[in-house]
């Protein structure tokens, strides 16, 4: 790994996502809208925007991370500049860890401006600490970029890459405790989102909105979501071959 | 000195040999022509040179080391047929960028883009450039690091002859600064400006060596009349 490398690679990335305005204004306001529309849509039920609130702004960066990543790398692949950096001096590890750490700045301005929005704007409690609420959040982002390097390099094309998304995230979305607790999960289904990211992300969520203390289940969802995120964007870097047919 | 040193290189693609048992040797501070006609191989040959292609077989060597290798990738300097740039920022940004990846310093920017006459474009989004254009900042950017050997596919096509003369001068200059090209093109015509010649045709190399070997060889002072005769006697045996 070459630290010029990856920094000039950073700087470029978020030069090119900075061009695109249209882009930029919809990875903030997309998200945002849709709180406020969750936000009216439960005013009439007493503490249930404090319940869901929280956990669907974490599944945010998951998905917004998995398209821009996948559709991004897909781009560096069929326009030709991929293969021009793999004729240089630049190894496949300086490429993924530019677009993760590049896609985690998004990430960060993503959720923070998110959370702005909902704690201070539309009334969103939590017992815990914002703070940790965006580091969470954040590591989902990385997540959804290692599923979307992974994604990329099975997709030919824009659209394939697209419809990658609904295979990866929706069993996530399902599975992770929103809709039915994990814990009355039916056997089986228990057992596959015990293998899911965003299981964890979201167990993590669900312990910082209720307390400040780092509980024992707090810190190993927030480590274990930490383990997962690093192991796809390894996986992720694999995907990406100097050597094509 | 050979730079450039190729072993029974045979390349598979959709099932089928696009480069078969090819043997070459390409001499060092010349320029060599890789000339045949659309689909012979030409593209697949120098992508695996430059190491950016899957091989079925064989060994190719550059300045001794493997092709690909960590040792020699910053030695060669690649266009290949698409621009390779990122439309959605600036010249100067794209070049910029490359820069910055090879560990270049700014003058030598600027020294490349007098070089391709880019200067008027610095600001112009890339995505806003004509084809020509965009073909010489690909070409400025694969000779910033000034690497010994220039893998160049096709740089000439499309463009207009004024700046097809401007871009040979441009070779020229470069091989006589030392630099190693390989340029390919499927317009016979450009082995004009080229010492060496490779002569491909499906997936064969039917002649390597001296443009005035080929001309005395074949007596014919035509490249493409060459060609075909040299085709014709492989066929004949």
């Amino acid at each position: 790994m070459s630290s010029r490398v990856i920094f000039a690679t950073v700087v470029r990335i978020l030069r090119q996502v900075k061009r695109d305005h249209m882009s930029l204004a919809l990875l903030l306001g997309a998200p945002t809208a849709i709180m406020c529309i969750l936000s009216y849509m439960l005013s009439d039920i007493p503490g249930a925007f404090n319940k869901w609130g929280a956990t669907i702004l974490a599944i945010f960066p998951l998905v917004m991370m998995f398209i821009i990543t996948s559709v991004a790398t897909l781009r560096e692949r069929t326009s030709g500049t991929l293969e021009r950096l793999m004729s240089l001096p630049v190894s496949k590890l300086d490429f993924s860890m530019s677009y993760a750490i590049s896609f985690s700045f998004l990430a960060i301005l993503q959720v923070t401006f998110l959370s702005f929005v909902c704690f201070m704007l539309l009334g969103l409690e939590t017992k815990g600490s914002i703070i940790m609420i965006i580091l969470i959040s954040t590591f989902n982002g990385l997540a959804g970029t290692g599923f979307g390097l992974a994604s990329s390099s099975l997709a030919k094309t824009e659209f394939q890459a697209v419809q990658f998304m609904p295979i990866t995230l929706f069993p996530q979305i399902l599975l992770c405790g929103l809709i039915v607790p994990r814990d009355f999960l039916p056997k089986g289904l228990k057992e596959i989102s015990n293998l899911l990211p965003l299981s964890y992300a979201i167990d993590a969520v669900n312990e910082a909105t209720v307390q400040t203390a780092f509980t024992y289940e707090y810190i190993s969802s927030i480590s274990t979501l930490g383990g997962f995120t690093f192991i796809l964007l390894l996986i992720g870097a694999t995907t990406i071959k100097r050597r094509t047919p | 000195m050979t730079s450039i040193k190729i072993n029974n290189l045979t390349v598979e693609r959709g099932k089928r040999d696009v480069v078969e048992n090819v043997n070459l040797n390409i001499t060092e501070g010349k320029i060599t022509g890789l000339l045949g006609p659309s689909g012979c191989g030409k593209t697949t040959l120098m992508r695996s040179i430059v190491g950016v292609q899957i091989i079925k077989s064989g060994e190719i060597f550059i300045l001794g080391e493997e092709s690909g290798s960590k040792e020699v990738r910053g030695e060669v300097g690649y266009m290949s047929q698409d621009p390779a740039l990122y439309e959605d920022i600036s010249v100067n940004h794209n070049i910029g960028y490359f820069a910055k990846v090879l560990g270049v310093k700014k003058n030598r920017i600027n020294e490349v883009l007098d070089l391709t006459e880019l200067n008027d474009y610095k600001k112009s989004l890339v995505g806003n450039l004509s084809g020509g254009e965009r073909a010489r900042l690909s070409l400025g950017i694969s000779i910033l690091s000034k690497p010994k050997i220039l893998i160049l596919d096709e740089p000439t096509v499309g463009v207009d002859p004024l700046l097809r003369r401007k871009l040979w001068n441009v070779f020229s200059k470069l091989s006589e600064e030392g630099h190693t090209l390989l340029i390919s093109s499927h317009v016979m015509d450009e082995a004009e400006y080229c010492e060496d010649i490779i002569l491909m045709r499906s997936g064969n190399v039917v002649y390597n060596g001296s443009k005035s070997n080929l001309i005395n060889k074949t007596d014919e002072k035509n490249i493409e009349e060459a060609f075909i005769k040299i085709i014709n006697k492989n066929e004949d045996r």
